[in-house]
């Protein structure tokens, strides 16, 4: 009986194994940034991103109100 | 706040939301370019921004050619000094990701290859911009330079890579954005970044033009 438990068991794991590496190859193998999004850090990312774009925004806008003035 | 013309409003939400979206957004889980995908939003962009304003440049020459009024030549010149910014910034962004794709930072590929030799075009029009010290010459042969320009650059950026095998997607056989084309849910960020972009273009070449029109009037009036 104990033999035939062991002999189960280990055909359940590798046929559970396979399965899983199958599953993987057809879909969640492919890697991304998961680890970032899954803790939140990307956000960081995507502040910084953003507090880049509207200086650089606020710099044009200036230069607006710079270049305007010089016209009149 | 100094008055802003309406489609400058637009483009400050329209960024921020292409940022947000971009590194935000769905995107496909696909091999080989697994999160690069995203750069669909930014180095693409770069390619449709430089073609808007060289096309702007084409519109002002034709207009300078047909009334001899220099501020036309003005518009022209400077679309295409903004355009050349966009486009070095495509072939460097576009180097980046193909040293992470393709493996290598220029593999010669064709449109690598087309897009550099484009560039040289352009760079050529500041060249003869340089060159000429009478306004009336510089702003009547650069116009017609720049025609001619942009009639080359569209079949060497466009239509040459499809002959032949090219890593770009689209390009030799490889269909047309593929593999964008399973995931139509890129297109609502993709379309607003080339806009974004283009406007952001427009935007600092409108800046570029009202500068120089000052300083061409200030040396005009002494």
């Amino acid at each position: 009986m104990g033999k035939d438990f062991i002999k189960r068991f280990s055909y359940g794991l590798v046929v559970s194994l396979i399965f899983s590496l199958v599953s993987k190859a057809q879909g969640g193998e492919i890697e991304m940034a998961d680890q970032m999004r899954a803790n939140g850090k990307i956000y960081v990312v995507l502040i910084t991103v953003l507090i880049v774009l509207v200086g650089l925004f606020l710099f044009l806008v200036f230069l607006e109100r710079k270049i305007s003035k010089l016209e009149k | 706040m100094p008055p802003l013309k309406w489609w400058k409003w637009i483009t400050i939400p329209l960024m921020v939301y292409v940022v947000y979206m971009g590194l935000m957004g769905k995107v496909p889980r696909l091999p080989i370019l697994n999160e690069t995908v995203r750069n669909l939003y930014f180095h693409v962009p770069m390619w449709f921004g430089m073609i808007f304003l060289f096309g702007a440049s084409v519109w002002f020459s034709i207009q300078y050619l047909r009334t001899g009024n220099i501020e036309h030549d003005v518009k022209a010149a400077s679309y295409v000094d903004i355009g050349i910014v966009f486009g070095i910034l495509g072939l460097l962004t576009g180097m980046l990701w193909a040293k992470f794709t393709w493996g290598e930072y220029w593999s010669n590929d064709p449109k690598q290859n087309a897009s550099a030799i484009g560039m040289m075009i352009y760079f050529g029009y500041l060249l003869l911009r340089g060159s000429l010290s009478s306004d009336r010459d510089k702003a009547r042969i650069s116009s017609v330079y720049s025609i001619f320009a942009f009639a080359i650059l569209i079949p060497l950026i466009y239509v040459l890579p499809r002959f032949t095998d090219s890593l770009h997607p689209g390009n030799g056989g490889n269909p047309g954005f593929n593999p964008y084309d399973q995931a139509r849910y890129m297109r609502p960020v993709f379309y607003p970044a080339v806009l974004g972009w283009t406007l952001t273009g427009f935007w600092i070449g409108d800046l570029i033009i009202r500068y120089k029109l000052i300083v061409k009037n200030r040396i005009e009036n002494g």
